[in-house]
């Protein structure tokens, strides 16, 4: 780093320290702050005065200590080696961290975030005397089993390829081309560098086509997320955001999945960690690490590093999107990520809007959301690729009408309203069925109905069903249950097994915890057959207790815990039974009628 | 502006008073968070802290409070020092003042170091996850809300509830199963009477325990701003037990209600924009980074675990103190004063109470291997059985079906034997599950459908009075 402006310490406010003689300091810039060297980003300039926020503590700095200014923007490193890392909100690896210095984050540790000495083989894509553009592909370089890291020109550079290197191992420290560029010849690496604030530029904005699988019945069946959509996960505490988002961060079917974890706990931290260390994908049978990166900026870190660490995760993000990748981000939670926010705001003695954030909450919100998206990348050849975000927000007292909610939800397509009830319950995930929606369930039709015909029909009927049985619930409430016919307490136990056999999905059960699209659609199908062959058999005179006695009824309760496999077996056998039970139900009711 | 380089042999003058705070000139090389000694009017010192320096003016925050100074008589002494805290294993059994000078008529610890009391945070990568079960003997948390060992689980509560029989009692029976050592215990009491803290000591007297005691006392009577010290000195002593001395170490705080009151008056005197409901918009920062304060380190043997108790202004969960703790710990266990009118001890409602470690540490080889689908079973049952009742309140019995008249026999019985217990029964995790067990009975089978048909086989009474009968 070419050190530049030195001015001196003339406040410190926690981590919030004002500078003079800052002349030539540019906003957002870095700075390097007493002896201590502590780390911090110039966030107000006024004359030669610099306000700056620290990434560490500040304990024991002292007035008139000296600033050094970097000349530099809070940065990322973009290159082979990013994926099964675990960065904190200023992707200092927390691995390398934690073996160098020990278990606490002392101050002052410092550690470049992608190993310099590491070798990569990288085989060239490029050829000498071309003209490329930012984007264009140098070459390959196999990070992960799963991952073909695209080695690619940096968006802001672009120029004939005087040389490129021949296959072999490099490190990314190691130049492997040179372009003439406008304002001379520039040496590429494996690693570039990219501003975290700014957003990576792409070539155009794609409509969504195509559902982010979740392996979750509830949320492929009626709240389903778009490759590229924005996903917002909201209710109380324990409410189930969290697990929700681990859950997804294992099963979606994502290419890379970056996971921040935005001013949450440090155990949940490290059940994540270490759960995550020890899975496979089953599908692809190789380490769910081998397309996953952590970045971990813990409750009581510090804040400023918190309010970088959604910038940190989605710039990542945005990189591997440029390669043509499908990236889906977590973040948890972004509510604590506004705090940051409404904190610096605080200490910088601005308007306060509701409820204390700053004005510019709103379109905060809206410069990080647009970030996410489907689209063409930049470069010659023609490639797409997708930023799916799914953001926890985490609302005091679990009101929904503060003000990180609803600047959310004006962004977000998807909700998945969390329910204090039915986490009380042990209802999980405890996705409210009335309050959630997601508003591509209309661009997905197409590729649902692709799959399944009647796709939209089933998952229609089974939210009817849900809506009839809230709406007999309240009248029952005011004149009891006694008046009801048995047609009318179907309703109740056919919405009773939808809940208990299908939305219910227990994250931690080995098979349950993941449940495939087609069995998703079976089960709903099967539930939905009992359910219409209840209704028949009343209507031929059987009585319903006669129906909910069935041995099939409870063998619909076990077919979540059916593996896979043997899914389609089981549930056509279920079916056959199905019919063969009420019909001779149905022939018993007509024939004791005739006698 | 004065300017010295031995700031530590002077005294400096008091510029303004303002609630807990003093003014001051500033001095170069003022360092943030620093210990100041104020000298007061009447020859005494106290203890500060500096929060905010300028070119301008340095702003301390009085430990002791602001009473009894005034501008012209105090005097300020920097010391360049940031707050450490001497710790030695000697500091067991002893009482020390809510800012950590000795409360009971014995010495001064002879120090085998000193600590910063506002540790550094613990590397998520290093922390070994919590699985290891702690049975309280409680049925209701061990049964439904099991509590882990390095996990911070908080009893929220409310004025007059039995809070502090609940939390002597875990204390009293706590213990990690298979592990011989006990828990040493660091106590923290911020801003209660001193016949509160009477009960505690009582109660570790009568256990023969107050060899493993450390215990930080800030009474009712004693000066609020102390109180944002004694819990880091309660867990700067607990994490030096835990993690130099591989002790299991279990730390109370009682009452972090009083807590974010004296952060909240610190925050007025400051003029900052308040947050909800009048607490600064950083108070999940700030308890933050004493709740995080629990934990196992991978590779080491001791451990923190921590219980904060707060009493919930108005009974109300969605207060931004409850709130904010719960957003921040491992769960709750919320006391509920409907079930204490009625008569149950421990007066604890399960539905919204929650140990979210719980899955981690119970199961075959930790407890039992049908302990968490019973749980889930016994956690539908009851809010099935509370909302029959509800409906039986509005419409009266004709409405209910027969499977609804179970559950609500089951409501009643399972508050009777399964919540209620005495102050001083014991009971072992089989004892707990089942009970459990011997109430799922009252159902229909086939209403047990978060529990394996296997584990049903293994475990219902009905199988195993066929198999012995
Ligand atoms: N899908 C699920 N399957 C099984 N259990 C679940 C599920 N979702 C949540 N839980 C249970 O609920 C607990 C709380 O969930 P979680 O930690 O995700 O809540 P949260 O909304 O993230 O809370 P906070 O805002 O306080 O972080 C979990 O520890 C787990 O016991
Ligand atoms: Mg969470």
């Amino acid at each position: 780093m070419s050190e530049t402006t030195v001015g001196t310490v003339s406040r410190i406010a926690g981590s919030f320290v004002t500078a003079k003689h800052m002349t030539g300091s540019r906003m957002f810039e870095l700075a390097k702050v007493g002896e201590a060297g502590i780390i911090g980003e110039i966030i107000r300039l006024e004359g030669d005065v610099a306000v700056i926020q620290a990434y560490e503590e500040t304990e024991g700095l002292k007035l008139g200590e000296k600033v050094f200014g970097t000349g530099k923007p809070l940065s990322v490193e973009l290159g082979p080696g990013l994926i099964g890392q675990i960065f904190d909100g200023v992707q200092r690896p927390l691995t390398v961290i934690s073996d160098t210095f020990g278990p606490l984050i002392q101050r002052g540790v410092e550690a470049p975030a992608l190993d310099r000495k590491k070798k990569w083989y990288f085989q060239p894509k490029m050829k000498k005397g071309i003209k490329a553009i930012g984007g264009d592909l140098l070459g390959i370089v196999q990070e992960t089993p799963l991952v073909k890291h695209g080695i690619i020109v940096p968006p802001n550079v672009g120029g004939v390829v005087e040389d490129i290197c021949s296959e072999g191992d490099y490190t990314i420290a190691d130049p492997i081309a040179e372009i003439r560029t406008a304002e001379g010849v520039k040496r590429l690496f494996l690693m570039h560098t990219w501003p975290v604030r700014r957003p990576r530029p792409y070539k155009a904005m794609l409509p969504l086509t195509m559902p982010l699988l979740s392996g979750q019945r509830i949320i492929d069946s009626f709240f389903p997320v778009a490759k590229g959509g924005i996903a917002a996960i909201t209710g109380g505490f324990g409410t189930g955001k969290t697990v929700v988002l681990q859950t997804l961060a294992i099963w979606i079917d994502a290419d890379i999945v970056i996971y921040i974890g935005c001013g949450e706990r440090g155990n949940e931290m490290a059940d994540v960690l270490e759960r995550f260390s020890k899975l496979k994908i089953t599908r692809l049978d190789q380490p769910l690490m081998s397309r996953t990166i952590f970045v971990a900026n813990v409750s009581n870190m510090p804040i400023v590093a918190r309010e970088a660490s959604i910038y940190t995760g989605i710039t990542l993000a945005e990189y591997y999107r440029d390669m043509g990748y499908n990236v889906a981000v977590m973040a948890d939670s972004t509510s604590r990520w506004a705090e940051a926010l409404r904190e610096i705001s605080g200490r910088l003695e601005e308007m306060p809007g509701e409820e204390g954030y700053p004005a510019y909450l709103a379109s905060r919100l809206a410069e990080f959301y647009a970030r996410a998206g489907h689209v063409q990348s930049i470069g010659s050849e023609e490639r797409e690729g997708s930023i799916t975000v799914l953001a926890a927000i985490s609302p005091p007292g679990g009101d929904f009408s503060e003000p990180v909610t609803t600047n959310t939800l004006r962004l977000a397509k998807v909700f998945w309203a969390l329910d204090f009830a039915l986490a009380h319950r042990r209802h999980f995930p405890a996705i409210n069925w009335f309050m959630s929606y997601s508003e591509y369930l209309h661009m997905l039709e197409p590729w649902f109905t692709n799959v399944e015909r009647d796709w939209q029909k089933l998952s229609e009927e089974a939210r009817t069903l849900l809506k009839e049985e809230e709406e007999l619930r309240e009248i029952v409430a005011l004149i009891g249950a006694e008046i009801l016919g048995d047609k009318q307490r179907s309703i109740f136990e056919a919405a009773k097994m939808l809940k208990e056999y299908f939305l219910l999905q227990n994250a931690f059960h080995p098979v349950d915890s993941y449940c495939p699209i087609d069995k998703t659609y079976r089960m709903l199908r099967t539930l939905l057959k009992f359910y219409k062959k209840t209704k028949t058999a009343i209507d031929s005179g059987v009585s319903l207790t006669k129906i909910l006695s069935l041995s099939v009824r409870e063998e619909l309760s076990r077919l979540k815990t059916i593996p896979s496999k043997e899914f389609n077996e089981a549930n056509l056998e279920l079916n056959r039974e199905m019919d063969e039970q009420f019909e001779k139900l149905i022939s018993e009711a007509s024939g004791s009628e005739s006698t | 502006m004065s300017s010295i380089a031995n700031a530590g042999l002077k005294f400096f003058t008091v510029k303004e008073i303002t609630g807990p705070l003093l003014l001051c000139e500033s001095v170069t090389g003022v360092s943030y968070g620093e210990v100041v000694r104020v000298l007061t009017p009447t020859g005494d010192e106290q203890n500060g802290q500096v929060i905010d320096t300028s070119d301008k003016v340095t702003v301390i925050q009085v430990f002791e409070g602001t009473s009894g100074l005034n501008v012209d008589a105090t005097a300020v002494r920097f010391t360049g020092e940031t707050i450490k805290l001497p710790v030695s294993m000697d500091m067991l059994g002893r009482m020390f003042t809510g800012s950590g000078k000795p409360a009971d008529g014995g010495p001064d610890i002879i120090p085998e170091d000193y600590l910063d009391v506002h540790a550094a945070t613990i590397n998520p990568y290093s922390r070994a996850h919590p699985s290891k079960f702690i049975q309280t003997g409680v049925s209701v948390i061990d049964g439904l809300n099991t509590l882990l060992l390095g996990q911070k689980l908080p009893l929220l509560s409310g004025t007059g509830l039995p809070h502090k029989l609940l939390a002597s009692q875990i204390v009293r029976q706590a213990k990690v199963v298979g592990e011989e050592e006990g828990f040493t215990i660091v106590f923290a009491a911020m801003g209660i009477t001193g016949d509160e803290v009477k009960f505690f000591r009582d109660d570790f007297l009568k256990m023969g325990a107050m060899s493993r005691v450390v215990m930080f006392v800030n009474l009712a009577e004693d000066p609020a701003i102390e109180r944002i010290l004694t819990p880091r000195l309660a867990l700067t002593t607990a994490e030096y037990l835990a993690f130099e001395q591989n002790l299991n170490v279990l730390v109370i705080l009682v009452d972090m209600t009083n807590y974010c009151e004296a952060l909240r008056e610190i925050s007025a005197a400051l003029r900052e924009i308040p947050g909800r409901r009048g607490y600064p918009g950083y108070m999940y920062t700030d308890l933050a980074t004493i709740y995080e304060r629990a934990g196992i380190i991978r590779g080491q043997k001791g451990s923190v675990t921590q219980m904060p108790i707060l009493t919930m202004p108005d009974d109300d969960v969605t207060h931004p103190i409850a709130d904010l703790t719960s957003y921040i710990t491992e769960g709750q266990i919320i006391l509920d004063r409907g079930m204490a009118k009625r008569g149950i001890y421990p007066p604890i409602n399960p539905l919204p109470c929650l140990s979210r470690l719980m899955d981690k540490g119970i199961g075959p080889n930790k407890t039992r291997g049908d302990h968490k689908q019973l749980s889930d079973q016994l956690y539908y049952a009851y809010s099935e059985g509370k909302i029959v009742q509800g409906t039986a309140m509005v419409s009266g019995e004709k409405a209910l079906t027969n499977t609804d008249k179970l559950y609500l026999k089951f409501l009643e019985r399972f508050e009777k034997e399964f919540i209620s217990q005495s102050f001083d029964e014991n009971r072992d995790i089989e004892e707990t599950l089942n009970i459990g067990w011997s109430l799922l009975s009252i159902l229909p089978e086939t209403e047990l459908t978060r529990i394996d048909p296997a584990i049903i086989k293994e475990y219902h009474p009905h199988y195993k009075q066929l198999s012995s009968g």
